[in-house]
């Protein structure tokens, strides 16, 4: 779950890592008022997408009036399909050098990751390989001072700031283990007068870990079917095309996508319902899906723990309840086949045994449907 | 010869009376699998498939030593119970379960290395020794003895796989799920190393997909340490950036992860790609004696 950039930096002031003096707003008058009491501020659009400086979403201000007509503007931006429903008001820090800072896992070495360069404020996908310091940390020791120091050695930072950097660092190291945070980044963290400050935010929690962590809010920043699928707890995605897609197991759901393609169709969703499925819940995913509006629905099982037979049973149920109106090509074998195939026949649905049939049928059914 | 276990290696069941445990239990005795104990907290005393079920890893270690242990526990547990696993002895560790947060994930690969011990997963069907012993929940019928081995990121998939290898007579050495979390225990080149060193593999089969680099991490190992032949299947060409498709470590972030980057790098290391899974068979019959 990503956070906002003033709920990251609210989880930031938490763990005493310091921040511009700021407030949330909602309108345009509220962002005067707050300039009235912080001076010189620049106003962020509060959504999730990132690039929101091209794009406009950032912006100075030296008075209420000026802060006013910004925010007006600001407010009715749209980023990614999304529009924001708060700005944050921030005082103008006086920057003196712009670093990069975050904490990530790395997986290949099973360990959270420092990553760190002098070349902050620009986008990190830009930073130079050489110009980035990674320094793994063993969570069975955690982040020591002498780790920092070695970083800061490698960065070439001594002397005061390093004195900084010594203090900084395991107040996000600390925040990252103790809210299961999947990614803690300061892009920039900015060398001022008064030290470090974190000038942006951005935090991942882990959803596996969510349960943990009842006092973080929750964002949604999903269209409607992407939430109703969460709720159903399957793995859903959207994508552009007519062929309606349900398969069991990720890895496979992908082959199911790359192999629509493959046959010059293309796929409306990817949708994997999961290991070991009962009726209900098949059920209510194929009708997620028949919610849609595709133009042919192909399935695809491979029955190891999901049953064949549950699937067929969850098939029939939303064809006698909902009607199931459009071309369909059904492929299923595995545990349970040969029930599962004897149900879907009393309804006159014919299967396929190899995912390569199925495929090509269903986009072939697009072409004369 | 076999890699990680035989059909000798004992293995353990924690969250062996719940359904899941229960039902793979039955399952894996009848493969062939020696499993000697089960562990649940509160329920020792009780037999699940005459399997003796004790309350805790330690006593289970005490009665029936054991090297291996499979786990059947609900995520926000697992932790708990992999790190008693390891703690106690546990040399092997087969971790089903999916939705383990990330950090206990770090947490346990860090006691795992402390202590030695080799883990599969988490979000794996575990690992299989064809004919002699499976360690999970992948579907018996289709891994029959033979020349190859297979290693893959996602089950299905690797079931799709493995169905059209036994369909055209191609058997498996020792088939590996890694499991589809961001960090899990085993990575490609631990299992490629494995399968150099074993006499039976005559030629692997890597089922990868996109997001992470342990392909590309896989591709500059095969190059310099595999000689033998190696092919692989690779899903998630259509994926689009930014979405997760369905695995936690199934998504391309930064412009990192994706399909084309995966594709050259396994190219240039000499790997074979097919297409389409059902082309793996008439792929590599041509190199198995």
């Amino acid at each position: 779950m990503k956070l906002y950039e003033y709920l990251g930096k609210e989880l930031f002031d938490r763990y005493d890592i310091p921040i511009p003096r700021g407030k949330v707003v909602k309108s345009a008058d509220e962002a005067a008022q707050a300039t009235e009491e912080l001076g010189e501020v620049v106003i962020k659009l509060q959504v999730l997408t990132g690039k929101r400086g091209k794009s406009g979403g950032i912006a100075f201000a030296s008075s209420p009036a000026e802060a006013k007509v910004e925010a007006e503007r600001i407010l009715k931006m749209e980023l990614g399909g999304f529009t924001a429903e708060n700005l944050l008001v921030e005082e103008k820090i006086q920057i003196e050098q712009e670093l990069y800072l975050a904490l990530t896992v790395d997986g290949a070495a099973q360990r959270p990751v420092v990553l760190a360069s002098l070349d902050g404020g620009m986008d990190v996908e830009d930073v130079a390989e050489d110009r980035m310091i990674r320094w793994t940390v063993d969570v069975t020791v955690g982040l020591q001072p002498y780790m920092v120091r070695e970083i800061c050695r490698q960065l070439g930072v001594g002397g005061k700031l390093q004195k900084e950097f010594v203090k900084f660092l395991p107040k996000l190291y600390r925040l990252f283990r103790e809210l299961d945070a999947e990614l803690a980044e300061i892009n920039p963290l900015a060398v001022t007068p008064d030290g470090l400050i974190a000038a942006d935010a951005k935090v991942t929690i882990d959803d596996d870990a969510l349960y943990r962590h009842p006092q973080l809010p929750r964002i949604k920043e999903k269209t409607d079917l992407e939430l109703k699928a969460e709720e159903l707890d399957l793995a859903y995605v959207e994508l552009e095309g007519d062929i309606a897609v349900m398969a069991n197991g990720a890895g496979i759901t992908m082959a199911t996508l790359d192999m629509v393609q493959h046959y010059g169709g293309a796929p409306a969703n990817f949708l994997d319902f999961g290991g070991g499925a009962d009726v209900g819940k098949t059920a209510q995913a194929l009708e997620l899906l028949l919610g849609t509006n595709p133009k042919v629905l192909l399935i695809n099982i491979f029955g190891g723990i999901t049953r064949c037979d549950v699937v067929a049973e969850a098939f029939v149920r939303v064809k006698e309840s909902k009607g199931i109106d459009l071309p369909v090509s059904f492929r299923l074998v595995g545990t349970n086949e040969a029930e599962g195939r004897t149900i879907l026949e009393k309804v006159g649905i014919k299967t396929f045994n190899t995912m390569d049939d199925a495929v090509s049928h269903a986009v072939e059914l697009t072409g004369t449907s | 010869m076999s890699i990680y276990i035989n059909e000798n290696t004992r293995v353990l069941v924690q969250g062996i009376t719940g359904n899941q445990g229960t039902f793979h239990t039955a399952q894996m005795l009848s493969y062939g699998t020696k499993i000697v104990g089960g562990v649940t907290p509160g329920k020792g005393g009780q037999t699940v498939e005459k399997v003796p079920v004790y309350d805790t890893v330690f006593e289970a270690m005490e009665k029936e030593p054991a090297e291996a242990s499979i786990l059947f526990i609900p995520a926000p547990f697992a932790k708990d119970a992999a790190l008693e696993a390891l703690d106690a002895g546990v040399k092997i560790l087969v971790l089903i379960p999916e939705h383990i947060p990330l950090h206990d994930a770090m947490d346990i690969m860090a006691h795992a290395r402390q202590k030695d011990a080799v883990v599969v997963g988490p979000n794996t069907f575990g690992l299989v020794s064809s004919g002699s012993s499976k360690i999970g929940i992948m579907p018996s019928q289709y891994f029959i003895p033979g020349p190859v081995g297979v290693v893959s990121r996602s089950g299905t998939l690797c079931y799709e796989i493995i169905g059209h290898l036994t369909d055209n007579g191609v058997g498996t050495t020792t088939v590996v799920g890694l499991g589809g979390d961001r960090v899990v225990g085993l990575h490609f080149i631990d299992v490629l190393k494995k399968f150099e060193e074993d006499p039976a593999t005559e030629a692997i089969i890597l089922v990868g997909e996109i997001g992470g680099s342990s392909e590309e991490e896989a591709a500059s190992f095969i190059k310099k340490s595999i000689s033998k032949p190696v092919f692989a299947y690779l899903a998630g060409r259509s994926a689009p950036p930014g979405k997760r498709m369905g695995h936690a470590g199934a998504i391309i972030e930064r412009g990192r992860g994706t399909f084309d980057s995966k594709v050259k790098a396994l190219t240039e290391a000499g790997v074979d790609i097919a297409d389409l899974p059902a082309a793996l068979p008439r792929m590599i019959k041509p190199v198995l004696a």
